[in-house]
């Protein structure tokens, strides 16, 4: 624990002093998350390789000018601090979200999800007897204030610097007491020995990528940081076909979906009314939802599926 | 010392016999245990094996028996703290004789309580883990520091007043079996019964009284902290806390009223444990059920006021829903009723009831028992059609039929009861206990049901939480393992303390007397 201690400890300050660089310079701190590859984007490269480079936005609306790279390198420990300066945000916009489940479909692939789990879980919701049913995507929020770490008992959940929880399966004791604790559901817990697939196998068991999977231990939506790394959106925003879902870092107020669209964070907030699922919990989610409102999509059927309850026990 | 301590009166030989004789009935309930833990154990290898998958347990029920267990025994385990230390330090005399069964219980239930929260984790092989890695600010930590002082002051408490006894069977068995000859010599620590020894010993006691009451009370807090430090309704509770205390308090002092009846008929200790102990316990029990009763009403009544959107679902299901009638089982089979049967004896007017002819037990029980045949015997009989409009009125009929016979048959046996209290004394503790457990389940269950966000898309059962064999069995061998702990405790230390109740009073052979409260006169003020 204490060499773990001690190289966090580092790692903040070596990222500070990276991050303090460009500052110095004068520049207004602001960097925009771009996927690479994508349609409509504009003519640059976001060097991530090289921190403190500047890149000039010009192509991107309401872009403030230049916009400074910043990040330490990132070692892959368990109690890394994530990636420094960064704030990942996701906005979900409602409106777009045509109930398709691709997003759920990309994530179980991609992350080998085990079988009875749904990491992104699309939920028919009504909120009251007037109201219109809705499509409800439900990554797990990232809450900056995070029931299920501040309950875990042994650091095997614990929250990063750049806003991701994490999970840790080669540490967790199978307590569930995560899964008690979140309010969302977000959480899963492998029940019995996860079925191994040869492609999962084939790669590296890395914390980052959320497999390999492990019996007896929790595990969830991390945002995808081993896509992130590598510039790429996560998996269930890339997949999307409507764009429903933005994926970006707050600090540089850009996110992007799989459209290609880059727009400023604060202002889709703004301007669209942006809210937090159950906010009144406090749990201060770092996924935002745009409301339902105009939908462009066929809604779910009125009656949303009913739990599959049994009747009197 | 008034006698010689290897002098022992007939009541006291009456004690010693119960820790050498053990006749055909001991080995067969021995037996049965062993035979209930090993399937118990068999239960828990196939756990290991397949992990927690052959659990009922799924996503949205993350717990659920186990842990209703943990509750359960860890709430039982409170008795201890309240028998020896509240009635040591109020100087009740009349706990003389039965605060080491309570003591005894603490100490069984809390290693059965304790071992819960182990049999429910995914990843056993990981326990260190709570070591090198443990966070302070989980409630997991707390609940681990809580238990394991209360488990390690509750075993001083339980050991230090039994030092005398000890040496009392340390001199006794000079002779005896070896195991039990070097038992005894190792625990007695040279205890001689020296004025500076009796002076360490009541100094001991009166610390250990006074700081096992906060220790005891943390502990239940902090098991009810494990749900209430969580957002989520129905656990999201400020009351929680002094919620499961009465809880606990309340169940361990019905489960000492079994104990008592129990080792008063098995080891014939009518001399020790007389009706008045019954009686005075039956206050106790009265008044914790009374607390309560309370705290169920300010728990249930401010969320249900308001009916607020969270709460709306786990609330309807516990007073209306498919929780129904497990909910008013434990209120009215689990609280009414056993306080009723307890103050029954001393209402003036039951003999009374026998007037009436259909209150009389022949008639009575005769049309009870007819009609309990012919309701078993509807559904056979009726059509199961559709068409048959009131099919559903008439199917929840029986529900109803059956609480007013339970209701007859409760008048019916009043009288019964009033002529024998001890019989109803047990009867109320084991529907309070039995209910105390299914209230634990009933806090824990519903709650899990109705999350913010609605069950959905759950895969084929595991939208409701159903138990298995496997955690029935675990179950079932965590209550044997309880009872053969304790049973094994009696007879290798006398279950009622010799020194202390010797120290009663100045007539080794009288029985308690009725007013219960006489203060020996050799007494120093307790502890």
């Amino acid at each position: 624990m204490g060499l773990t201690r001690r190289s966090f400890l580092k790692i903040l300050a070596a990222g500070t002093a990276a991050a303090a660089a460009p500052l110095a310079g004068g520049g207004l701190v602001r960097r925009f998350r771009i996927r690479p590859g994508s349609p409509n984007l504009p003519a640059f490269v976001a060097s991530r390789e090289t921190p403190g480079t500047v890149v000039h936005l010009s192509g991107l609306p309401n872009s403030g000018g230049d916009v400074a790279v910043a990040y330490a390198a990132e070692p892959n420990t368990r109690t890394g601090p994530g990636e420094a300066g960064r704030r990942w945000v996701m906005v979900i916009d409602l409106a777009r979200c045509d109930g398709c489940r691709e997003c759920t479909r990309a994530c179980t692939a991609m992350h080998f999800v085990p079988p009875g789990q749904e990491w992104i879980r699309v939920y028919e919701m009504k909120d009251h007897e007037e109201a219109a049913p809705y499509w409800f995507p439900r990554p797990c929020m990232q809450c900056d204030n995070a029931p299920c770490v501040k309950v875990c008992p042994v650091s095997a959940a614990w929250k990063r610097e750049d806003g991701i929880v994490m999970q840790d399966t080669s540490r967790c004791i199978g307590c569930r007491f995560c899964i008690a604790a979140c309010p969302y559901g977000a959480r899963s817990f492998n029940w019995v020995e996860p079925p191994h697939t040869p492609e999962e196998l084939a790669k590296p068991d890395d914390i980052e990528w959320n497999f390999r999977h492990r019996k007896g231990t929790t595990e969830k939506c991390i945002f995808c940081p081993g896509l992130i790394k590598q510039g790429k959106l996560p998996a269930c925003a890339d997949a999307c076909p409507m764009g429903a879902i933005y994926f970006g870092d707050q600090v540089e107020d850009a996110v992007t979906n799989s459209q290609g669209e880059t727009v400023r964070f604060s202002e889709l907030i703004k301007e669209n009314a942006g809210y937090r699922s159950l906010e009144e919990l406090g749990t201060e989610p770092r996924v935002y939802y745009l409301p339902p409102r105009k939908r462009i999509y066929p809604a779910p059927p009125a009656e949303p599926e009913p739990a599959t309850m049994g009747g009197h026990r | 010392m008034p006698r010689r301590p290897d002098q022992f009166s007939p009541r006291e030989r009456v004690l010693l016999a119960s820790l050498t004789e053990a006749g055909p009935g001991f080995y067969a309930l021995v037996g049965v245990l062993l035979a209930v833990i090993a399937w118990g154990i068999i239960a828990y290898t196939v756990q290991l094996r397949y992990g927690l998958g052959v659990t009922g347990l799924r996503d949205n029920f993350m717990w659920g028996v186990y842990i209703t267990n943990f509750v359960f025994f860890i709430g039982v385990s409170h008795v201890g703290a309240l028998m020896s230390a509240i009635l040591r330090i109020t100087g009740a005399e009349w706990r003389r004789s039965v605060t080491r069964m309570a003591e005894a219980i603490t100490f069984a239930s809390l290693l059965m309580g304790a071992l819960m929260p182990f049999v429910d984790m995914g990843r056993p092989d990981r326990i260190l883990n709570l070591l090198l890695h443990g966070r302070l600010q989980s409630p997991v930590l707390w609940d681990i520091l809580s238990i394991s002082t209360y488990l390690t002051g509750s075993t001083l408490f339980l050991y230090v007043p039994m030092i005398p006894d000890i040496a009392l069977l340390r001199d006794r068995f000079a002779e005896g079996p070896a195991w039990r000859r070097r038992l005894y010599t190792l625990l007695a620590l040279g205890w001689k019964g020296t004025e500076v020894q009796r002076h360490h010993l009541e100094r001991i006691m009166g610390i250990m009284a006074i700081i096992i009451i906060p220790i005891a009370i943390s502990v239940h807090t902090v098991v009810s902290w494990i749900f209430g430090m969580t957002l989520r309704a129905g656990w999201n509770s400020t009351v929680f806390g002094p919620y499961f205390v009465s809880g606990a308090l309340f169940s361990g002092a019905a489960a000492v009223v079994t104990a008592m009846a129990a080792f008063r008929w098995a080891y014939h200790l009518e001399e020790y444990i007389t009706e008045a102990h019954f009686r005075r316990m039956g206050y106790l029990v009265i008044t914790l059920g009374m607390i309560y009763a309370y705290f169920t009403f300010a728990e249930y009544i401010t969320p249900a006021y308001k009916m607020a959107t969270a709460e709306r679902g786990y609330l309807t299901a516990v007073f209306s829903g498919q929780f129904a009638r497990l909910f008013w089982f434990t209120q009215v089979g689990g609280v009414l009723l056993p306080l009723l049967l307890l103050t029954v004896p001393r209402i003036s007017w039951v003999p009374r009831l026998q007037r009436v002819l259909f209150l009389r037990p022949v008639p009575a029980l005769a049309t009870i028992a007819t009609s309990v045949a012919v309701l078993l015997a509807l559904p056979a009989v009726l059509p199961r059609t559709a068409a048959l409009g009131g099919f559903d009125v008439i199917r929840q009929l029986p529900v109803w039929i059956i609480g007013a016979l339970g209701g007859w048959l409760f008048l019916t046996l009043l009288p019964v009861f009033r002529q024998r209290p001890i019989a109803a004394a047990v009867v109320a503790s084991l529907l309070v206990n039995i209910a105390a457990w299914l209230k634990r389940f009933v806090i824990i269950v519903p709650t899990l049901q109705f999350p913010f966000l609605p069950i959905q898309r759950a895969p084929a059962g595991w939208a409701i939480y159903q138990p298995t064999w496997v955690e029935l069995s675990i179950t079932a061998a965590a209550v044997a393992g309880f009872v053969l702990i304790y049973l094994l405790f009696s007879k290798v230390f006398p279950i009622v303390s010799i020194w202390e109740t010797r120290e009663e009073g100045h007539r080794p052979g009288a029985a308690l007397s009725p007013a219960g409260g006489h203060g020996g006169v050799a007494d120093a003020p307790a502890p």
